[in-house]
């Protein structure tokens, strides 16, 4: 009974934890209050769950803590989706290594214990095997273009096919191998859904698998009839769920288009083998654009957090606004990567989250913008999205700068996106590029708007 | 177990209900707490290391209260040093 209650406090909190992030004034006390919970929870089971092997229980969790906090204060905000996919990634292991531990205890098991045995094991081994291939593409251990198999698809839908098989199996039969079996595919399963997933869409494909994290968490709460995994997991996945839609509408594609059409990147270079002209502009010229201007939108990208550049893009801001121009952040939903990432990237350089603005808060008023500054961002600002329905990229929502009334595009070289797509807003008349590394540039803009 | 079931949908709807009044700023957080609140399979892990009868059952609890501990600790670490960042 008290033990009951107590899950109730834990799930409860969890709720509150969430709901706090409606507002990020209250948010940390939100974060707070769930890690409150968690506590609760995982005391609560230790007293009442625990008969023996207490002590190897104390000294597995005061590695995790040894192994996890270092590595959560360490990491850096721009590896943070790598971050997030490798804790995901654990979580799933552990829920899938739970269920197996599980079912060698029990002695005489039911179908519906069954079912969520296996589902566990199944979805677990996907979220981490998933997540691990995630974390190699984004910390750029392998490529980030989508990996074509030969036979990829055909490799794919037999895992998919046998894990099924594998699944009636283990209920019908129930035997410790085929569920080793299953937890085998599984991992193949994860590792072959995400390899042909393109750069740009990894952070869709963190977003997945982390509701199917809360999925095999949910079933595995079936497995122990614990109430408290069932809610949290279920919370978990629904969120992730939201998620994923939402991201998938922010780039204009459905969710089946975006893990299984990998950009054919062979069909878009075509014309970019001719020489075409660019305009190139010098420091003194664009500060001189920037410093009469009325009104500025900066649209910050990826390349910017690479350059660790935030810090100047900010001190840039602030010069220009005390000259009287207006100035605000146009923050694509997919910018950075993953969602919400590029938010993250510029509060942390003490941008206040007023000035941050989204798609629909900059295209209807483009028109009457002097300058849009694009730093380090490529895709999101490509009219080809808009226009080109041969584009790979073609129906993901962009900011309308090339409707704005002039364009300063600084970027490192004249290689394409994440996305690998040719940008046709670089040979627009309005254009001007201001070539190097994000952050000297900014830098370099700065001391040029001070002399003005 | 219909009653795990009334659960289960239940949550679905305060899930979909909270998550979806997120504020957009706030995405990358939230999945991050999302992420770590999904370390709750540590309760598990820990039930069935507590009341492990065999060596392999203890050594596949043991690894998962290993791997939920660093997804628990981690996650909510990670999450706090963002949100740190949006109180000004």
């Amino acid at each position: 009974m008290i033990v009951q209650l107590m899950y109730l406090v834990a799930a409860l909190c969890f709720i509150l934890a969430l709901k706090g992030l409606s507002s990020p004034k209250y948010a940390r006390y939100g974060n707070f209050i769930g890690a409150f919970g968690m506590l609760v929870a995982v005391v609560t089971a230790y007293l009442h769950g625990v008969v023996h092997n207490g002590l190897w229980i104390l000294v597995a969790v005061a590695l995790g803590i040894i192994v996890g906090i270092p590595a959560a204060r360490s990491v850096k905000m721009t590896a943070i989706p790598q971050m997030v996919a490798l804790f995901n990634g654990v979580g799933g292991a552990a829920a899938a290594l739970v269920a197996l531990a599980e079912f060698f205890a029990v002695r005489d098991p039911g179908f519906l214990f069954l079912l969520a045995t296996v589902l566990t094991v199944l979805i677990g081994s996907v979220s981490f095997s998933g997540s691990v291939v995630t974390f190699l593409k984004l910390q750029e251990l392998m490529t980030t273009r989508p990996v074509l198999l030969p036979a990829g698809q055909q490799l794919a839908i037999a895992a998919g096919v046998s894990s099924v098989a594998l699944c009636a199996l283990t209920i019908a039969t129930p035997n410790g191998f085929l569920l080793w079996l299953l937890a085998v595919v599984g991992l193949a399963l994860g590792v072959l859904f995400v390899l042909p997933v393109g750069g740009a869409d990894v952070p869709i494909a963190i977003s997945l698998l982390n509701a199917f994290t809360g999925l095999a968490v949910a079933a595995s709460g079936y497995v122990l009839a614990n109430t408290l995994l069932i809610v949290a997991g279920t919370l978990v996945g629904a969120s992730g769920t939201i998620l994923t839609r939402l991201m998938a509408q922010a780039m204009g594609r459905s969710l089946a288009n975006i893990l299984f059409g990998a950009f054919r990147a062979t069909t878009v270079a075509a014309q970019g083998e001719e020489q075409r002209t660019v305009k190139s502009g010098t420091v003194e010229d664009i500060a001189i654009l920037l410093g009469y201007a009325n009104n500025v939108v900066v649209v910050p990208g990826y390349g910017l957090a690479v350059a660790q550049a935030q810090h100047a893009v900010r001190e840039l801001v602030t010069q220009l606004e005390k000259r009287g121009v207006s100035v605000a952040y146009g923050i694509h939903p997919v910018a950075g990567r993953m969602p919400g990432h590029m938010n993250v990237l510029l509060a942390e350089a003490d941008v206040p989250y007023e000035q941050l603005k989204e798609l629909d808060d900059v295209n209807p008023g483009i028109t009457s913008v002097d300058v849009a500054v694009v730093v380090g961002a490529n895709d999101v600002v490509n009219p080809g999205a808009r226009d080109e329905p041969s584009s790979p990229i073609y129906g993901m929502p962009i900011f309308d700068v090339d409707r704005a009334k002039s364009v300063v595009f600084m970027k490192r070289s004249m290689r394409p996106g994440f996305a690998g797509v040719d940008n046709e807003l670089l040979y627009n008349p309005k254009t001007t590029l201001l070539f190097g590394d994000a952050k000297d540039s900014l830098t370099k803009l700065l001391a040029a708007v001070k002399q003005l | 177990m219909i009653d795990l079931l009334t659960i289960f949908v239940l949550a679905v709807f305060v899930g979909f209900e909270v998550v979806s009044k997120v504020s957009t700023i706030l995405h990358t957080p939230l999945m991050s707490g999302a992420n770590a609140i999904h370390g709750v399979i540590l309760v598990g892990a820990i039930l069935i290391t507590g009341s492990a009868e065999s060596t392999l059952e203890l050594v596949l609890g043991l690894l998962a209260v290993f791997l939920a501990t660093v997804n628990v600790v981690g996650g909510f670490v990670v999450t706090d040093r963002m949100l740190e960042m949006f109180k000004k």
